[in-house]
């Protein structure tokens, strides 16, 4: 992604419908400048994950997400020799009479080729550079996971004994975001640059809404957006709405006509925005409040 | 746009800008040189112009978390600000107490010189402070206890995992059959067990360190330590108390003493209110409910005197009894002769403990790992 400036990285990201602020966007022409991977903190929903979809649609270039998880290792992360595949081409080789004529040597180098090889997302990444990775949920691996990583992002190459060095021809732009359930490394930390992503502001917010669902009225926008702000600020909630929630509220609110907001169909559709029964509670009893004021 | 105020015309802006690393590292943050020099070259991309982007530029590189960030505001304002262009004097912060072990004064053995065997005597004696309340003990007596709670015998409870390991019965490892059969040039060979295999479970201790608590912190603070540095285990450690702090980095340290120096630092709240219910709150919102907890073994080290809400305190352990894999709640008062869970905050949380345990003297602390190993 060639950009000059970071308001023209906001300007671009807001062409596919990612609207971020000033400070985000510089980040983001500061990874690119800097070829730094970008690591991303925040409260779940607010669209951490989103952002490199849409750093990948304004680039031009592929998207490969890495799902962290408990127990991932680097033969789900790098790659992986597909051994029945490979069984398989010896017992064709053998009864096509191939391996006599052929030689051991050739047929066991024929073993390991590309064709044989499961590219891996991080493999992959470095193979279709430009690309942007996503790592997402990184505090979900182990530690020595995140020292695997360190290691590919700090050379952005991957050696493969039976192949060779992998290096990619342009570093790809990489996004490692975190929901902070335990504190990364800070060896891991300091190769990336920082951000802690906020819910967005009122207007921000409104905006969003318009432009991802530019069907739902302007009225109603707003009205949906002013309550989730409010039910941010009330702390009893277990898990206040993020902004993919207020997406989904709008939609279902739209799929029932509504051109504004009433407390009927609210109550009805508060599924899409709380996802706990002591929530829902809660939030049936303030939308009296939160309605009519 | 506005420009950084603070920058001096008659200086390199490198030397502004690294002086303001160094009163950020002064700060508290984690500064190295390395975050420095990523500072100065995402500096060089935004330019000195707009102040905003200065800042977004090093917040992004030399800030690790959302403490830094609070920091780091602080110090930027303080290092740029135009009316007093240097750095002001950061307030001081009062110090928090800090737990030392006091030296032996140890007075024992004025009457009991007659004693003819002093092996058994001693013998003996780590018999009787085994069941002692470790509240009422005397300096000498609790170095003692201290050297005891530090070989305290804990196994980490174990979790299955979504990974397998070899085994000689079970499923069939249809892959390590497949590579033993082309170690053989495909013929066939026998065939490879797998289970599934197991890891140490998380377990998260809460320790009570109100006022109320106050003569068991320092022994339930041991007991913490010692649990992290059993080998394979993964204890994460917090207070409670009026407010919750992550310790497990304070506790890291190897030296118990040391150790208990760098949480006394840390914690900012010894002996003050309980809000239980409150920190259980912010426990579960902030760290809880997105992983910490999950799957762990939770065990709450409190004596249940909650100054807030009861009903509250209640309902945030039910949340976190089903979260977690096992509650297990320790009240130093339970072994005591004479004793009914009456108080308030202990009645309410009790329909949502799975093990209710005392937590007054060595014998229960290793009652209470014998509890944790089986979890």
């Amino acid at each position: 992604m060639q950009v000059e400036s970071s308001a023209q990285v906001a300007e671009q990201l807001a062409a596919t419908g990612y609207l971020c602020d000033e400070s985000l966007a510089t980040v983001v022409f500061l990874a690119g400048r800097m070829q730094r991977p970008l690591l991303l903190e925040g409260e779940p929903g607010t669209g951490k994950t989103a952002l490199a979809e849409a750093l990948a649609q304004v680039a031009g270039v592929p998207l490969l997400r890495l799902q962290c998880y408990e127990g991932i290792d680097a033969s789900q992360a790098l790659y992986d020799w597909d051994f029945p595949r490979q069984v398989l081409h010896l017992r064709a080789l053998e009864a096509a009479g191939g391996l006599g004529g052929q030689g051991v040597e050739e047929a066991e180098k024929s073993l390991y080729d590309e064709r044989f090889l499961l590219a891996r997302p991080v493999l992959a990444a470095l193979q279709q550079a430009p690309a942007v990775l996503l790592v997402d949920e990184v505090d979900r691996a182990d530690d020595e996971f995140e020292a695997f990583l360190l290691e590919v992002l700090s050379t952005y190459q991957v050696s493969i004994p039976e192949l060779g060095t992998v290096r990619a021809a342009e570093p790809p732009l990489v996004v490692l975001t975190s929901n902070r359930t335990r504190e990364l490394h800070d060896a891991l930390k300091r190769r990336c640059l920082y951000h802690w992503v906020d819910h967005p502001g009122l207007e921000r917010e409104v905006e969003i809404v318009r432009t991802r669902l530019p069907e739902v009225s302007a009225a109603l926008a707003r009205q949906v957006v002013d309550v989730v702000q409010r039910l941010r600020g009330d702390t009893g909630l277990q898990k206040p709405p993020g902004v993919a929630e207020t997406l989904d509220w709008a939609q279902a609110l739209h799929h029932l006509g509504c051109a504004e907001l009433d407390l009927e169909t609210a109550a009805r559709t508060l599924g899409a925005l709380v996802k706990y029964r002591e929530d829902a509670d809660r939030v049936k009893h303030a939308l009296d409040r939160l309605l009519t004021s | 746009m506005t420009g950084l105020d603070g920058l001096d015309q008659r200086r390199a802006p490198d030397e502004v800008l690294l002086g303001f690393t160094t009163a950020l590292r002064a700060a508290g943050v984690a500064v190295t040189h390395d975050r420095s020099a990523a500072f100065l070259e995402a500096c060089a991309h935004v330019g000195l112009a707009d102040a905003a982007a200065v800042r977004t530029a090093g917040r992004s590189t030399l800030c690790g978390g959302p403490d830094d960030l609070h920091r780091f505001d602080g110090v930027f304002e303080a290092y740029f600000d135009h009316r007093a262009g240097l750095p002001r004097p950061r307030p001081a912060t009062p110090g928090a107490p800090t737990l030392t072990s006091l030296p032996e004064t140890d007075a024992d053995g004025a009457g009991e010189s007659d004693d003819s065997d002093p092996v058994r005597a001693r013998a003996s004696d780590a018999e009787v402070l085994r069941h002692r309340d470790v509240a009422t003990l005397s300096a000498g007596e609790k170095q003692r206890l201290a050297a005891q709670l530090a070989r305290l015998r804990f196994r980490p409870p174990r979790r299955r995992t979504a990974r397998h390991d070899r085994w000689h019965r079970g499923q069939v490892d249809a892959r390590a059959t497949v590579r033993a059969s082309l170690r053989r040039l495909g013929e066939p060979a026998p065939i490879a067990y797998r289970r599934r295999g197991t890891r140490p479970r998380r377990v998260v201790l809460l320790v009570d360190v109100s006022g109320s608590m106050s003569g068991y912190a320092d022994a339930l603070l041991r007991v913490a330590h010692r649990l992290t540095h059993v080998p394979d285990a993964r204890v994460e450690t917090f207070t409670v108390g009026t407010r919750l702090t992550h310790l497990t980095r304070a506790l890291s340290v190897r030296d118990p003493e040391r150790a208990l120096v760098a949480a006394g630092d840390t914690v900012p709240d010894w002996s003050g209110g309980t809000r239980l219910g409150e920190s259980l709150q912010v426990f579960l919102d902030r760290w809880g409910r997105r992983g910490l907890a999950r799957g762990a073994v939770v065990v709450v080290l409190s004596d249940g005197w909650e100054r807030g809400d009861p009903t509250l305190l209640a309902e945030q352990v039910r949340r976190l009894q089903r979260i977690a894999h096992r509650v297990v709640w320790v009240n130093p008062h339970r072994g005591k002769a004479g004793y009914e869970p009456v108080q308030g905050g202990v009645v309410a949380v009790l329909p949502h403990v799975d093990d209710f345990l005392a937590g007054h003297s060595l014998a229960t602390y290793s009652e209470l790992c014998e509890v944790l190993s089986r979890a």
